[in-house]
């Protein structure tokens, strides 16, 4: 009865909204002064007037989220839909990266596109068919920490407002298994290492779980361990550095950050819990990885917040239930709650102005908040959600984490790094590490000489 | 209050109007497309005199070599283009990506590679559908041992390539196995059974066996039929000269069915060339097992460098051409056969 008596309530300033902008369509075509034209929307829809004027327009939108994912981000902008009366037309691919830039360059962009990787936007931007935010998205930009602007720029320009972010830093584990070994979740790296040792020489279990296997994209998470060393072994500068190949993976800082990663993750008697050697991590997918830590012949896997989705149905996600996760601790104490992470942005390829509408809304910290009530699984970086809309304990780790404004906040590196190194030699390279124990010092040569010059 | 529940019910409708409109579109375009056929035709029933055999070619032959042209000639031309040209394809390299494709040691192994699919898979395949065709030639209840041996070729590549992955799975002796191999190993007495996919250049000969497993069946029937089409009385009187066995295979069976074997052979060869869904499902190019086909996508979709991936798409389209040429010409040979 209540969304019957709703919609209709709604449909009264829509259908205004239609009449006036039937009315007016040449004035409105001028852009800029929509917003004088629009019709007063009233009651549950007053708080999107300053994206009204546009009723009885459609915007089209291509990202890779696919459902039940994308029906929840269909959901948190139902109501601004319906009371603006722009109307987004939304479609999930799962070939999203190769298609989009076969759609743009064949003239055929869509209005927007979520890009999750800020070296896809740069190539976007490259084709020069991505257009500047407007000023209402820039402003909303400012919520998040500084860090996420450089991520939806390229050569200094903000493109992309973040949409969402991700959280990678984290060590899934059992909350049972270690109540009944009686292991505490470590706070420090040393704490860690000595708690793996523990682990190690009790017998029982491997203190270790991991798989890089990922179909083509094999070698991802190994990419991901090696750049949370890096973070939290220097920080953020040297990690910027890294990342733009100021310093090279043949430097010893890199070399170092791999030899601690070849300590942790391809030591003999820390891995691979439950599935085989150290060469196992290799052909292990990463959604099978963390499977024995439930059959308890592994006790840690590090994984990003989105491995929530690989536990087995029924599996209890707390920090007193089956499985749980803490925050991976720095390698060095020094740096300050470094968090590696992801995220998504928000690309346009026109200007009309309803694009502007939705392109400003979706920035805001009210659609965020939106998104996070629909549904669990989804975080944003944005200081003006409110942390006690998330439901998930997962997920509010992330946020804490992702909203710190000490963090050391940095995007996952493989993604900002040319796609030759990025998605072409370091997976390669990493992925032979692992699974031919080829040496650290080859590795990075490889690497190297794979950078684009 | 009339207006707004009508306007609720459009707005609620305006998916089936989407849908609607998009039908109509799909509808009118067939239409159209319909009408200029009939069109042509009507126009080329009429057209009289000595217009009337060129007029016929090029209706008939038309759409076909514009397909042609729009589909392939283009692309080729413009992949040529392309191969000479820098990752996004925005300034000339000459010859650079050519040289890195010679020079680089992933690439060597790569061509390495390519070259062992191209000579052993479908040398094994057609061997082994050759020998399959003989065994199964005068049995009883052929038809059922072909249709079991064939099933494999109604498979995907993929869908074969992940069954065979499972296959191949390898877990530590101590814990239950899922791949059937490995189970296989250990049950012999193999008590630490290798990973398999990992074991370089074993691993190779493994992606192949998917290849072999599929074509083979292919193999089977084709020949098989080259074999019942020869003439009872050849072997008959190569019976009565005394040949007998592996004589009368390698003496009459063979050369009858010369021309078969090699279309096969050569078919066999190209699909293998074209090798991709299989090593990008089991390995993803990972552990030396990278091909030409799948490192040539991988250039250029996911490493987005259009030149490089350009060049090996040309070095592979070399690789085919003679390939394809030779197939045909058998082909002709066997129709004349015929």
């Amino acid at each position: 009865m209540t969304t019957l008596l709703r919609r209709r309530l709604l449909a009264v300033p829509a259908v205004l909204g239609l009449a006036l902008a039937a009315a007016c369509s040449n004035s409105s075509s001028g852009g800029g002064g929509g917003a004088s034209a629009a019709a007063t929307l009233t009651g549950d829809c007053a708080k999107y007037q300053p994206y009204a004027g546009h009723s009885g327009t459609k915007v089209t939108m291509f990202a890779s989220i696919l459902s039940p994912e994308s029906d929840s981000l269909e959901k948190s902008w139902a109501e601004f839909s319906s009371c603006t009366g722009i109307k987004i037309s939304y479609e999930g691919s799962n070939d999203f990266e190769s298609q989009l830039p076969v759609r743009v360059s064949g003239g055929n962009a869509p209005d927007f596109a979520i890009i999750p990787q800020p070296g896809l936007l740069a190539q976007m931007v490259k084709t020069g068919k991505v257009v500047k935010p407007p000023a209402g998205t820039v402003a909303n930009e400012d919520k998040w920490s500084p860090v996420w602007k450089t991520y939806g720029s390229v050569n200094g320009t903000f493109y992309a407002a973040p949409m969402s972010a991700n959280m990678k830093s984290l060590v899934w584990y059992s909350p049972k298994a270690f109540k009944a070994a009686g292991y505490e979740v470590p706070k420090t790296w040393a704490d860690m290492m000595t708690l793996s040792t523990k682990i190690a020489t009790s017998g029982s279990m491997k203190p270790w779980c991991g798989g890089i296997g990922s179909g083509t994209a094999t070698g991802w998470p190994a990419t991901d361990w090696v750049e949370e060393v890096v973070l939290g072994s220097y920080g953020g500068d040297v990690y910027d550095q890294w990342v733009s190949h100021q310093i090279k993976f043949s430097d010893p800082k890199i070399t170092g950050a791999m030899k601690t990663v070849a300590d942790w993750m391809q030591n003999p008697a820390f891995v691979n819990g439950g599935i085989g050697d150290v060469k196992s991590i290799a052909t292990t997918t990463f959604q099978d990885a963390g499977a024995p830590i439930l059959a308890g012949k592994c006790a840690m896997l590090q994984q990003a917040s989105f491995y929530r989705a690989q536990w087995a149905k029924g599996t209890k996600i707390s920090a007193d239930g089956d499985v749980f996760a803490f925050h991976l601790p720095a390698v060095n104490p020094q740096v300050n709650n470094p968090v590696e992470g992801g995220g998504e942005f928000l690309a346009a390829f026109s200007s009309r102005p309803e694009v502007q509408a939705v392109q400003n809304y979706l920035s805001s910290s009210d659609w965020a908040s939106s998104r996070v009530k629909v549904s669990s699984g989804w975080v944003s970086a944005n200081q003006g959600v409110d942390k006690s809309l998330y439901t998930d304990p997962i997920d509010k780790i992330s946020a804490e984490a992702l909203t710190d404004p000490a963090a050391t906040f940095r995007f996952d590196g493989s993604d900002l790094m040319p796609a030759a190194v990025g998605a072409g030699q370091e997976w390669k390279s990493f992925t032979a590490w692992f699974a031919e124990g080829q040496s650290i010092q080859k590795v990075a040569a490889d690497i190297d000489a794979a950078w684009p010059q | 209050m009339p207006t707004v529940s009508a306007s609720a019910v459009q707005l609620a409708d305006s998916a089936w109007t989407d849908a609607s409109i998009k039908l109509g579109n799909s509808v009118g375009a067939i239409a159209g497309f319909l009408g200029i056929l009939l069109l042509i035709f009507f126009a080329a029933g009429r057209a009289g005199g000595r217009f009337t055999r060129p007029l016929a070619i090029a209706v008939m032959l038309g759409p076909a070599a514009l397909l042609l042209v729009v589909g392939l000639v283009v692309p080729l031309v413009r992949t040529v283009y392309l191969s000479f040209s820098n990752d996004d394809s925005t300034r000339s390299v000459g010859g650079a990506n050519y040289g890195w494709a010679l020079t680089t040691d992933s690439i060597h192994q790569v061509l390495w590679n390519t070259l062992l699919w191209l000579v052993i898979a479908p040398l094994v395949a057609t061997g082994l559908g050759l020998l399959l065709a003989l065994l199964v030639d005068r049995m009883r209840g052929q038809a059922v041992y072909k249709s079991l041996l064939f099933m494999p070729m109604a498979i995907s590549l993929v869908g074969a390539s992940i069954i065979w992955k499972f296959v191949y799975d390898a877990r530590d002796p101590a814990q239950p196995q899922i791949g059937l191999l490995s189970q296989i190993a250990i049950s012999l007495g193999w008590h630490h059974p290798p990973n398999w996919i990992l074991s370089h250049p074993l691993n190779n000969f493994l992606l192949m066996v998917v290849m072999v497993w599929v074509q083979t069946g292919f193999a089977m029937v084709v020949l098989s039929a080259a074999i019942k089409a020869i003439p009872d009385e050849i072997t008959e009187a190569a019976r009565l000269d005394g040949a007998r066995g592996f004589r009368l295979f390698r003496h009459v069976t063979v050369p009858m069915i010369r021309t078969t074997l090699v279309v096969v052979l050569t078919t066999v060869m190209i699909t293998t060339l074209k090798a991709f869904d299989i090593v990008r499902t089991m390995t993803g190019g990972n552990f030396g097992t990278q091909v030409l086909a799948n490192e040539m996508y991988s250039q250029s979709f996911v490493q987005f460098n259009v030149g490089r991936g350009s060049a090996l798409a040309v070095i592979l389209f070399l690789a085919v051409t003679p390939l394809v040429a030779y197939n045909i010409v058998q082909l002709r040979k066997e129709r004349e056969h015929r």
